[in-house]
């Protein structure tokens, strides 16, 4: 499990540490009343305060708060009554104040916890350190021009979460169970729509590594700006490797601000960057700090969703899942409701596995998502039950599910098309299986003289000839019964 | 006695993103340092256990709704900009 | 008749109602004498065509008898306020061709009453300075000059409001106060002018200096005009987080001119090492005139005031430091010309050229005070002290209910003096600043004249929001003192 790198002056392990910025979902931004509209046309979701006009002031926007606290609640995270905003002092384009506002010292969420879910069901708890509210800059645009850069401040003003963990992963697979967890976990919250493409997810990373047995922190890098969870797991691998690479030769660490490169597969400095680092925070005298009323954030739990790990458990404790099974299903709410709609009164385990196994399957094929599925929850349920109920074989289910995904259609109603109920009817199997061992005396001796697997050909000579539809437990105690005596 | 040298003044200079010919650079420092040693005498003032002010209007923050109440006005926005080309602001080219 | 210039706010008011003049006649009077005394550089930009369309427009609401509380009357705006499609250029270089293409809550406040603009008047860069000599358009010259037989300076930072209005070139004008900004010029032009309460008037739309600090107010002839004015220009603004939701009481009722058992308290702190005789005199004065209107004269102890000024100088600095970090060339305002090789060297270039000395050295000395390692020692424990002033304040007002002190050390000094050494020019800002920290009302009354024949002012200093005592006070000085001193140049 651990991840170790092998290096010549010996084995190397990983300290890593995540900075999420995540979008949140409100309709205009944090201190203004612009939209948040991602895809707008330039510089057309922007108040005045946004493109930093002399005179304009701040107002913060409830929704935002509201966000962060329940973000807070899902992450197991101390709400703070008290919180200040700061300014995050530096100068770049697409910062039209000149400073962000910023929460420093002082945030809304203080520690908290998040479990990753890692291969084969075990699971490992994280720290969260805190989530802070802040305003996003513009974006520049560099391919517009041989010699200008384009400044758009539409995002500029729009509320992020930052969410910053413990330096407690060690390896990449951790740090993109931790991603996968933090965008599942906002998801279920609506807090943030968890989508990376658009940028409404952000990955820092800041790795370190140490020989095996250090205790002792070696200095970071924070990688900057990793839109997806491959390329998280990518930067960490890349840069851990660099790192071990050049502690064997004889070098330093610099602490510093990288970029990923996903073509190169490689981190690099962010050199611009690098000169006179001092942010000289100060808590922002344009707004009064952040107090929560009392009561506040009370009512906001009550209204918390049943999050990710509670599901899980649910589904553990309740429906009998394993534990693979569950986090592979609660890692996307609208997965999870699909599944407790199919399980609905039925047997949870098989729902599980048509669910996972069957459904996921055919929609990874088609390249189509949860929602966009041809089989519908209720249809899906439907389908299970007549397998429960012994009105299908497992094996016939298999065929009838083909057909629901291509038309979408009830599975009884093409049971019933189709003629694929069950038989079993012992009468009708027995003559089925009469016959063939008629045909296949010579088979049957084998058997008898110890050939077990022989029957098991005689048992698809049996479904064969009922086109599948017998009962296949019967189908096996009966040709035991006949041919062993 | 806070006094500054050509090289502090220089690096506060580029923080604060202010051009000062190298000439400047001496007074500039010598001014600083005296004002520097003016406020030194803070230090005399016993602060322990006093809170820093956060804000003299003791007030509660006003919250307001989550409505989109501005926007849509590009050309206001990019009236009085220096340089500008297809509603963006223009800079000289950021290389990264 | 009486020169239309020579009107208050409150007899120009009168006289609008009972139809003596009009205000197109009263605007027209003001533009004249605007035109007659450019020498004084109160105005950067003059609106006489914006001015007499407002005033026409007034004239018929006159009659039509919608008429607001300042209908026709024709102020100064400190140019610190933006004003749409009115430049506006906080007398910086960075802003010198800025078009803003929104009103401030209180120049809109101001217009909505029914306030005639005739422009924008002179400042110090950024509002940064005690003298209105670090202005990009120039000094602007005090209306006393002449008594004083050279040039002096009308204060600062809204040296071209305090001017305007003692020059008689408008009615009122607005200024902004951050650490005396207001009272200080007022005290040097022989005028009354008035820092409400942090919170008071909305500061949105008001380029900003230091935010936590900064607060417009009137610049008025006489207290009953302060009370009129500041009836207008304030009131709770859900676009500024630090406005206080409040109403509004009726200033101008709370000018009864009875302060009977009302307790003035006198700070012992006040009585500065080298204060001048005449200023010494003048404060006891004051005192006296209260005592027999009435008052009870209680001494009281301000403990830190000698660390304010150190503390707003830190304070103020540091928030300047942040609060122009958006004039970078980028959005608006001044852009550095020529080869600009990249980002930093555009900002540097643009911000270097852009803002003047007085700027530059205050956004530095900000910049220095929030850096690494010197938080701690400068910005923290300036905070702390703030809040030990705060408390002073309101240990003082458990038992006196408005404190007096002298507005300055000074009367008006010559242009070019106290410019070889900042600190030194700083001191003037000694009296007013402590009230600024603690986000206080002040108001500067004209009480007497100095030995050269120059105006000097007395400071009141009120409880939060209680304006109205502060003005009920202000006015009983106002009547006591008698002060109807006016400059040479008016010719009277």
């Amino acid at each position: 499990m651990a991840y170790i790198i092998k290096g010549e002056t010996g084995d190397w392990e990983l300290v890593i540490g995540l900075e999420v910025h995540c979008q949140v979902v409100s309709n205009a931004k944090l201190f203004s009343g612009a939209s948040t509209k991602f895809g707008a046309e330039p510089n057309h979701n922007v108040a005045f305060l946004d493109a930093g006009m002399p005179g304009m002031l701040p107002v913060i926007n409830e929704k935002c708060i509201e966000q962060a606290v329940r973000t807070g609640l899902g992450l197991k995270a101390q709400i703070n009554e008290y919180s200040e905003f700061s300014r995050k002092n530096y100068f770049y384009a697409d910062l039209p104040l000149g400073y962000q506002i910023s929460q420093f010292d002082k945030p809304i969420v203080g520690e908290g916890v998040m479990v990753l879910d890692l291969d084969g069901g075990e699971t490992k708890e994280v720290g969260i350190e805190r989530l802070h509210m802040e305003i996003d800059a513009g974006k520049s645009q560099h391919d517009q021009h041989p010699t200008k850069s384009y400044i758009d401040l539409n995002r500029a003003g729009v509320c992020l979460m930052e969410i910053v963990s413990k330096p407690e992963m060690s390896s990449p697979e951790e740090a993109g169970a931790y991603v996968r967890k933090l965008r599942s976990i906002v998801r279920y919250l609506g807090t943030c729509d968890g989508n990376m493409d658009e940028g409404s997810m952000r990955c820092d990373v800041n790795v370190s590594v140490r020989k095996v047995g250090e205790t002792e922190l070696r200095t970071r890098t924070e990688t900057k700006n990793v839109n997806s969870v491959r390329f998280v797991m990518q930067a960490i691998e890349a840069e851990a490797a660099r790192q071990v690479e050049l502690y064997e030769d004889g070098g330093e660490v610099v602490q510093e601000t990288r970029l990923f490169d996903p073509t190169k597969g490689e981190t690099r400095s962010m050199r611009s960057k690098e000169h006179a680092h001092d942010y000289r925070y100060f808590p922002d005298p344009d707004l009064l700090p952040l107090i929560l009323p009392e009561g506040y954030v009370e009512n906001i739990r009550k209204t918390l969703p049943e999050l990710p790990d509670e599901k899980k458990n649910r589904f553990i404790n309740e429906l009998g899942l394993s534990a693979y099974d569950a986090s592979v299903l609660v890692a996307e709410k609208e997965k999870a409701d699909f599944y407790e709609e199919v399980a609905k009164g039925r047997d949870g385990k098989l729902a599980a596995n048509w669910v996972i196994t069957n459904l996921f399957g055919a929609l990874n094929k088609l390249g189509k998502g949860i929602d966009e599925s041809p089989v519908s929850a209720e249809n899906l349920g439907k389908l299970v039950e007549l397998i429960s109920n012994d009105t299908i074989s497992g094996r016939i289910a298999k065929d009838v599910f083909e057909i629901m995904i291509e038309t979408g259609d009830a599975p009884e109603k093409i049971v019933e098309e189709k003629g694929l109920k069950q038989i079993t009817d012992t009468g009708a199997i027995e003559a089925a299986i009469d016959e063939i061992i008629a045909a296949n005396q010579d088979k049957v001796e084998e058997i008898r003289a110890g050939k077990d697997k022989m029957l098991g050909w005689f048992v698809g000579q049996v479904m064969k000839a009922t086109q599948g539809k017998a009962n296949p437990g019967v189908v096996n105690k009966l040709l035991r019964d006949k041919i062993m005596g | 006695m806070s006094a500054l040298d050509k090289d502090t003044v220089k690096k506060i200079a580029f923080l604060s993103r202010l051009e000062v010919p190298e000439e400047k650079l001496e007074p500039i420092a010598q001014d600083l340092s005296k004002i520097l040693d003016w406020v030194e005498q803070l230090s005399e003032v016993d602060t322990d256990g006093v809170e820093a002010m956060s804000s003299v209007a003791e007030m509660t923050l006003h919250w307001r709704k989550d409505e989109v109440t501005s926007g849509d006005q590009p050309d206001l926005v990019l009236k009085n900009a220096p340089d500008q080309d297809d509603h963006c602001y223009l800079v000289p080219k950021v290389v990264e | 008749m009486t020169k239309l210039t020579n009107l208050t706010l409150a007899s120009a008011r009168d006289g609008l109602k009972a139809g003596e003049f009009s205000a197109v006649e009263l605007t027209q009077a003001h533009i004249d004498a605007m035109a007659a005394n450019k020498d004084l550089n109160a105005f950067i930009t003059e609106t006489p065509e914006l001015a007499l369309e407002q005033a026409a427009a007034s004239d018929a609401k006159i009659k039509s008898g919608d008429a607001g509380a300042m209908e026709g009357l024709p102020i100064g705006m400190k140019d610190l306020f933006c004003t749409k499609d009115v430049r506006t250029t906080a007398a910086s270089k960075i802003l010198d061709n800025f078009i803003p293409p929104y009103e401030s809550t209180v120049s809109g406040n101001l217009k909505k009453a029914g306030a005639v603009m005739l422009g924008k008047t002179n400042l110090d860069e950024f509002a940064m300075g005690s003298a209105n000599i670090t202005s990009a358009f120039g000094n602007v010259k005090n209306p006393w000059s002449a008594d004083a037989g050279k040039d002096l300076v009308p204060g600062g930072s809204s040296g071209g409001s305090a001017a305007a209005v003692a020059g008689e070139l408008c009615l009122a004008a607005t200024g902004t106060d951050t650490g005396g900004s207001i009272r200080q010029p007022a005290s040097f032009t022989g005028i009354v002018g008035l820092k409400p309460t942090y919170g008071r008037c909305s500061r949105w739309g008001v380029v900003a200096f230091a935010s936590s600090l900064d607060q417009a107010g009137p610049m008025t002839k006489t207290v009953r005009d302060a009370a009129i004015m500041l009836q207008s220009m304030a009131g709770y603004d859900v676009h500024d987080s630090t406005s206080a939701p409040m109403d509004l009481p009726n200033f101008e009722a709370a000018l009864t001119g009875d302060i009977k058992g009302l307790k003035i308290g006198i700070p012992k702190e006040y009585r500065v090492d080298g204060m001048p005789q005449e200023i010494i005199d003048l404060w006891k004065k004051g005192e006296d005139m209260l005592k027999d209107a009435g008052a009870e004269i209680v001494e009281v102890s301000l403990p830190h005031t000698k660390y304010a000024l150190a503390t707003y100088y830190i304070v103020a600095p540091a928030e300047a430091s942040s609060n122009l970090a958006r004039y970078d060339g980028v959005r608006y305002g001044h852009r550095a010309e020529g080869e600009l090789k990249n980002l930093d060297d555009l900002y540097c270039k643009t911000r270097g050229q852009g803002f003047g000395d007085e700027v530059q050295r205050r956004i530095m000395i900000g910049t220095y005070v929030l850096s690494a390692g010197y938080y701690d020692a400068y910005y923290a424990k300036a905070q702390k002290i703030r809040t030990l002033i705060s408390q002073d304040f309101k240990n003082a007002y458990e038992s006196c209910d408005v404190i007096l002190t002298p507005t300055c050390p000074s009367a008006a000094f010559g242009i070019g003096e106290n410019e070889d050494d900042p600190v030194k020019m700083y001191l003037n800002d000694v009296f007013t600043v402590p009230t600024s920290l603690a986000g206080l009302p002040g108001i500067s009354v004209p009480t007497g004249l100095s030995e050269g024949g120059l105006p000097l002012g007395l400071q009141l200093i009120g409880r939060a929001f209680d304006e109205e005592t502060l003005l009920r006070t202000a006015g009983v000085l106002e009547t006591a003192a008698g002060f109807t001193a006016k400059p040479k140049m008016l010719g009277a």
